[in-house]
C-alpha cells in the first residue's frame, strides 16, 4: 500500500527554473511560492477559492494556487507573475497594457488579473467583450471598477496580434 | 499554514486508492480538483488525516461512449466536460451545464464526479443527472455499483457514500430519438452559486404527444428536486406555452424551498416558475430542429 505522509521533498518547476523544498502535506501552492521560492507577486486575498489573486499557471492552465497544495505539484511546470517580464524588465505587453490603461489601482488584485489573462489571450487571442468579462468574474478588484481592466485585456489582446504597437514609457 | 496537519498519499491505481480508503475509513477524504474540499481545509472546517488524492491514478480522465451510454470518469475536469466535442454533440445540456459552474480557474481543475460526491444543493451536475436518468458509478473492495440520484443525494452535502467507497464515473444515457434536454439557471453574476436552475426532460411519442418529462430542480431543497406534479401534467400533452406555464404552476405549489442568506423562499419559488417554462422551451425547440 502507499504510505500516506506529512512532509516530503518536492521539485516545482517556477518560472523556467526548479526549486526544490521539504515541505509539509497541507503547504498550499500558494505559500510555497512565496515562502519556499521568495516569489511573493503572488497574492492571498481570501485563501478558499473566490477572490482570483493567488492565480497562477499550473502545467499552462489558470488555477486558484489557494486550493492547490504544493505537493499535488511536484514535477509539474508552474508560471507565475514573476515569470511574465523579460529578464532585463521589459514588461510582457499584458504587464504594459494594464499600466497604460490604468487597470490598477492598489495592485493587490493585479498579478491574478495578469495570470488569468495570459492564459485567457493564449486560446483566444481575439475574444469580444462579453468574453472578457465572463473570464475575468473569477477575479475581483475592490478598486478599479473593472471598467479600465476590460479595456487593458482588450489592448493587450491587440498588441499580442501585433495590431498594435507596443511603447514602452519611463522605466520599470 | 491553513489547513490542519493531514497524512497525503497518491496512489496510482483504482486498486490502491480503494485500499487507503478502506484501511483509514472515516479518517480519510478524496482529493479530487480540491475546489470545494481546499476550502473546507482551509477554513478547519474538515479536519481529515488522511488526504487519497486521485490526480495520480493512471487514467480515468477521458469522456467516452459505450454501449448507449456516456461515462464521465472521475479525473475528468469541468472544463473537458464543457469542451467535449461527444458532450457537445449528443448531450449539449451537459456542457452547458458544466460552464456555468464557477470561473474558468475552478472549471480548470474542479471535477464533474468531484461535483457530484460534493452534493452541494447549488451545484448543476446532480440535476442534470436527476433530469436525464443518470447513474453514479462507485467503487470500493466489495465492486462496483450503479447508484441513481434519487438513493445518492441524500441531503445538504451528505450522500449514499460509505467509507472505503469510491465515485469512478457518471453515466449518462444517451438521448432516445425524438428527446432532448435542456439547463438553464439564474445567479446574480456569471460564476456565482446559482440560486436555482431547472434541467428539463421530454421525449415525444410519434404523435408529437409528450410520452415522458423529466423535471430536476437544483437550489430549492437539501438535493435535487424531481418535480413529479409537474411531470404528470406534462405527461400525454402536445407541449406549448400554456402547458409550460401549467407546468410551472404546479412546480412553485410542489417546491418547498429554504429561506437562507442568498434568497428567500418565496424568491426561490418564484425563479422556479420562471425558469420552468424556459427550460421546457429550449427542450421543445431543440425537438424541432430535430425533425
Ligand atoms: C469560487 C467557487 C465557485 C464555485 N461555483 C460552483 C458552481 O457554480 N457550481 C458548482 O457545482 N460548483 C461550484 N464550485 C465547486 C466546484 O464545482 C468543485 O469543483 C466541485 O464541487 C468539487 O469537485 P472537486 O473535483 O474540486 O472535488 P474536491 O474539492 O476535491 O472534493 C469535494 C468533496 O467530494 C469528495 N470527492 C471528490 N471526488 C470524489 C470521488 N471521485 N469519489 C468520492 N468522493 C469524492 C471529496 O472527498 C470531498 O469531500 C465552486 C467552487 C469555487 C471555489
Ligand atoms: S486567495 Fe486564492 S482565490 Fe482568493
Ligand atoms: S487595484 Fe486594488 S483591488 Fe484591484
Amino acid at each position: 500500500m502507499v504510505i500516506p505522509v506529512e512532509t516530503a521533498t518536492i521539485t516545482v518547476t517556477v518560472d523556467g527554473r526548479p526549486y526544490t523544498a521539504t515541505v509539509e502535506a497541507r503547504k498550499t501552492l500558494a505559500d510555497f511560492l512565496r515562502e519556499e521560492c521568495g516569489l511573493t507577486g503572488t497574492h492571498l486575498g481570501c485563501e478558499h477559492g473566490v477572490c482570483g489573486a493567488c492565480t497562477v499557471l499550473l502545467n499552462d492552465s489558470a488555477v486558484r494556487s489557494c486550493l492547490t497544495f504544493a505537493i499535488q505539484a511536484d514535477g509539474q511546470e508552474v508560471m507565475t507573475v514573476e515569470g511574465l517580464a523579460a529578464p532585463d524588465g521589459t514588461l510582457h505587453p499584458i504587464q504594459q497594457a494594464f499600466w497604460e490603461n490604468h487597470a490598477l489601482q492598489c495592485a493587490f488584485c493585479t498579478s491574478g488579473f495578469l495570470m488569468t489573462t495570459y492564459a485567457f489571450l493564449k486560446e483566444n487571442p481575439n475574444p469580444s467583450e462579453e468574453e472578457i468579462r465572463e473570464t475575468l468574474t473569477g477575479n475581483i478588484c475592490r478598486c478599479t471598477g473593472y471598467q479600465n481592466i476590460v479595456a487593458a485585456v482588450a489592448d493587450a489582446a491587440a498588441r499580442l496580434r501585433g495590431e498594435k504597437h507596443t511603447q514602452p514609457v519611463g522605466g520599470v | 499554514m491553513k489547513p490542519a496537519t493531514f497524512s497525503y498519499a497518491a496512489p496510482r491505481t483504482v486498486e490502491e486508492a480503494i485500499e487507503l480508503l478502506e484501511a483509514y475509513g472515516d479518517d480519510a477524504k478524496v482529493l479530487a480538483g480540491g475546489q470545494s474540499l481546499v476550502p473546507l481545509l482551509n477554513m478547519r472546517l474538515a479536519q481529515p488525516k488522511v488526504l487519497v488524492d486521485i490526480n495520480a491514478v493512471e487514467g480515468f480522465d477521458e469522456i467516452v461512449e459505450e454501449e448507449g451510454f456516456v461515462y464521465v470518469p472521475m479525473r475528468v475536469r469541468h472544463v473537458q466536460g464543457e469542451r467535449s466535442p461527444l458532450l457537445r454533440e449528443k448531450l449539449p445540456v451537459v456542457s452547458e451545464a458544466v460552464h456555468q459552474i464557477g470561473h474558468p480557474q475552478i472549471r480548470n481543475r474542479g471535477t464533474m464526479c468531484g461535483s457530484v460526491a460534493h452534493a452541494d444543493p447549488a451545484s448543476e451536475l446532480p440535476a442534470v443527472l436527476m433530469a436525464l436518468d443518470g447513474r453514479i458509478v462507485v467503487k470500493s473492495g466489495d465492486g462496483e455499483e450503479q447508484i441513481t440520484p434519487e438513493d445518492f443525494f441524500l441531503t445538504y452535502l451528505t450522500t449514499s457514500l460509505q467509507p472505503g467507497q469510491l465515485v469512478t464515473a457518471l453515466r449518462f444515457p444517451l438521448l432516445p430519438p425524438n428527446s432532448s434536454a435542456a439547463f438553464v439557471e439564474f445567479a446574480q453574476r456569471p460564476g456565482d452559486f446559482a440560486l436555482c436552475g431547472v434541467a428539463a426532460y421530454l421525449h415525444l411519442d410519434e404523435g408529437g404527444t409528450i410520452a415522458e418529462a423529466r423535471l430536476a430542480l437544483m437550489g430549492v431543497g437539501g438535493t435535487p428536486f424531481c418535480a413529479e406534479q409537474a411531470e404528470a401534467v406534462l405527461q400525454g400533452e402536445r407541449p406549448s406555452a400554456a402547458l409550460f406555464a401549467e407546468a410551472a404552476e404546479t412546480v412553485s405549489q410542489e417546491v418547498d424551498p429554504d429561506s437562507d442568506i442568498h434568497a428567500s423562499a418565496e424568491y426561490r419559488r418564484h425563479l422556479a416558475k420562471v425558469l420552468i417554462p424556459q427550460a421546457l422551451e429550449m427542450a421543445a425547440a431543440r425537438l424541432g430542429e430535430e425533425r
